[in-house]
């Protein structure tokens, strides 16, 4: 028997037991749509974290003052520590020191009542110099952003993400006036909108120089103080290098071994993964319990290939009198599992896909099939079908002719 | 042992067997000494008891008995469904009694053609489908296929039922049916089981004269079944009961006594035997030369 002929036998069998095939494909179809849309949502919440902390900036080193251990426990009071401070951000500036950073941007937060007219709002205001726009790799809309001579003079300018420019102003907010802890700045720019990273809003925020931060708004005992260093390597290569030479350099010069550091040094690339950890745990439980579904399907491919072989006992009896050998009944009826799993995989597949387009909405969650899991998912369903055929195949194959041809 | 096989097979694959050296012509069936037995739990049961037989070609034999006889286990062994517990079994010179699951398939394939009681058709294909089913496995080209499934069905005369499903056929159809894909392959043998058992009178008629057309075309047929007026039509007939064989055909006398014991259930007459069996039987020891 041709190759050709079995194929042909296996997708007459199926058909022939329309009703039957259909439920059996039914339960890899579950299986395979589960496993991919869970995955699919893994994969889609993965890239979005992955997305929102890229919008930080490119080749981006951030230095926050407190030290994390890798057991996620705090020593030296994580962002409430006072141990970093503008001198530096002004020695990782230096390029003898540190020459593969390209820009250095210390920051310092402070949430802080807002005032325009009658509107009041609550954002978080950043103090920080004119190197931050291209450091986090924000561009400005509207007006301008701050100056170099801005930042020498102390002006009282600020610029205002989008959602906190169209929280407290109905017009165009460039030239208005915001009162900040009592003190008046006017609106010069207005940045670009970015999204939500993890817990913080980027759109909501006000951006100010760093030396009117400090005499106007910082509650902070040390005006030098700063809550975050960003630095930017030269490109994606030095970013390890660069890593090495900020840590080296801040080492020294606050004097405290590696073991017990005043600070902590994280890359863009850590907080990816810190941030998609969980999901990824989640992910695969979730893909686990999908799995146990297709498993069941596979079972019940087995279910019906058995009782396939036992209903067609006098056909096999009946085909090994006409010259079926043992390897071509064997053969035919792997293909045939082998089939209802394929069928049933493509068909899972088309599912979910349907549910990738239809779940976002109900959801508000991406979902991702990429194509390699698409065509796993495809390699799995023949394999399931295969494997769950094994067994049945064998119980055809090994049956006498003579007694297939007696049994009723 | 499989260059031995190959050897055995090279004359026989020219389809005249008895050209090659000028010798006698190989009968298709010759058995020597047969013997079947089953173990059932702890009961062996003999189903056969040393059976000699030989089938020439062109031959049309009936083999008649009861059920019990060992009839069924017979047509198993001469149809290479089954092979013999001890003797020897050659088809179309062939010993068949060493061969292995896939070389009996292949065997059965070529040199058998299989009529059965049930016809044994499949449900869902077509008369043309059922008949082209042995083809399939000698793995013969699609287009050939419908050809000679075609030629067969016509020579039945169903050459107008081709696209028939077996439902859509009468009984007398379907076992014409059946007798087309035995022919289809054109074996050595035809070897029909009850092929009349379940047949009104008139199908039964149509189908033995089909029989009796194919011996006269040259075709060596060994008829199995119960029923006397069946077996009448054949050339001759061997009675088997509790697994030895009665050979009628010398005597017409013998052989009729021999039906009407077999008949009337009694033991048969000792003297009305023509046992072949008087060679080796009650010495089995002795090797057949």
């Amino acid at each position: 028997m041709t190759w050709a002929d079995s194929f042909r036998t296996a997708y007459e069998a199926i058909l022939a037991r329309r009703m039957r095939s259909v439920l059996t494909m039914l339960g890899i179809l579950i299986g395979i749509a589960a496993v991919m849309l869970t995955v699919g949502l893994g994969q889609g919440a993965q890239e979005r974290v992955a997305s929102a902390i890229n919008a930080l900036g490119s080749n981006l080193l951030i230095v926050t003052p407190g030290s994390t251990t890798s057991s996620s426990g705090f020593r030296g009071g994580q962002g409430s520590a006072t141990t970093l401070t503008m001198g530096d951000a002004q020695m990782l500036a230096n390029p003898t020191i540190a020459p593969d950073v390209a820009a250095v941007a210390p920051a310092s937060t402070s949430n802080q009542a807002l005032a325009a007219g009658s509107q009041t709002w609550t954002s978080s205001v950043v103090g920080t110099t004119p190197t931050w726009l291209s450091v986090r790799a924000r561009t400005v809309t509207e007006g301008r952003f701050f100056t170099e001579a801005d930042q020498a003079a102390g002006n009282t300018v600020a610029v205002l993400g989008a959602t906190t420019a169209s929280e407290l102003f109905t017009g165009n907010p460039i030239g208005q006036t915001v009162t900040i802890n009592s003190a008046q700045f006017t609106v010069i720019g207005i940045l670009d909108t970015q999204g939500t990273s993890s817990s913080t809003n980027l759109d909501d925020q006000v951006v100010v120089p760093m030396t009117t931060f400090a005499s106007r708004i910082s509650t902070s005992a040390n005006p030098e103080a700063v809550s975050q260093i960003y630095l930017q390597a030269k490109d994606q290569k030095s970013l390890s290098a660069a890593y090495q030479e900020v840590n080296a350099a801040l080492l020294t010069s606050h004097g405290v071994t590696a073991a017990s550091p005043d600070f902590t040094l994280s890359s863009q690339q850590s907080l990816v993964e810190t941030a998609t950890n969980t999901e990824h745990i989640l992910t695969v439980l979730l893909g686990g319990i999908a799995a146990i579904s297709l498993l069941v399907g596979g079972i019940g491919v087995m279910n019906i290939m058995l009782v396939s072989v036992a209903e067609r006992v006098r056909e096999i009896g009946l085909r090994k009198a006409l010259g079926a050998t043992p390897s071509v009944i064997l053969r035919q009826f792997l293909l045939e599992a082998s089939l209802l799993g394929l069928t049933g995989g493509i068909l899972g597949l088309a599912v979910g896909y349907a549910g990738a387009a239809i779940l976002p909405n109900l959801l508000s969650q991406p979902v991702t099939i990429s194509a390699v899991s698409a065509v796993g998912a495809l390699v799995v369903s023949l394999a399931i079908g295969l494997a769950a055929g094994v067994y049945p195949a064998q119980r055809a194959a090994r049956l006498a002719p003579i007694d297939a041809l007696r049994s009723e | 042992m499989s260059a031995a096989t190959l050897d055995d097979l090279a004359p026989v694959e020219a389809d005249e067997p008895g050209d090659v050296d000028g010798s006698e012509p190989e009968p298709i069936l010759d058995l020597s000494q047969v013997r079947k037995t089953y173990s059932t739990g702890t009961i062996e049961v003999e189903a056969l008891r040393g059976i000699d037989l030989v089938v020439p070609e062109g031959d049309y034999v009936a083999i008649m008995g009861p059920s019990g006889s060992g009839k069924s286990t017979l047509m198993h062994i001469l149809g290479c469904l089954d092979i013999p517990t001890s003797g020897t079994y050659r088809l179309a010179g062939v010993d068949v009694g060493v061969m292995d699951e896939e070389e009996l398939a292949d065997v059965r394939n070529r040199r058998i053609g299989f009529v059965f009681q049930q016809f044994n058709l499949l449900a869902t294909l077509t008369a043309q489908r059922n008949v082209e089913l042995p083809l399939v496995y000698a793995r013969v080209p699609r287009a050939e296929r419908r050809r000679r499934a075609t030629e067969a069905l016509e020579r039945v005369g169903l050459g107008d039922r081709l696209d028939h499903r077996p439902t859509e056929l009468s009984g007398g159809q379907q076992q014409r049916v059946s007798v087309a894909r035995a022919l289809v392959t054109d074996p050595d043998l035809i070897l029909a089981d009850e092929p009349t058992g379940n047949l009104d009178t008139a199908s039964t008629l149509d189908v033995l004269s089909l029989f009796a057309e194919l011996h006269e075309q040259g075709r060596t047929v060994v008829l199995i079944t119960h029923e006397r007026e069946v077996a009448k039509q054949a050339v001759r007939t061997v009675l088997i009961r509790d697994g030895h064989l009665y050979h009628s055909h010398e005597e017409e006398v013998a052989g009729t006594e021999a039906l009407a014991t077999l008949e009337s259930g009694a033991e048969p007459d000792p003297a009305s035997r023509v046992p072949l069996w008087e060679h080796g039987a009650d010495e089995p020891e002795e090797d057949r030369p």
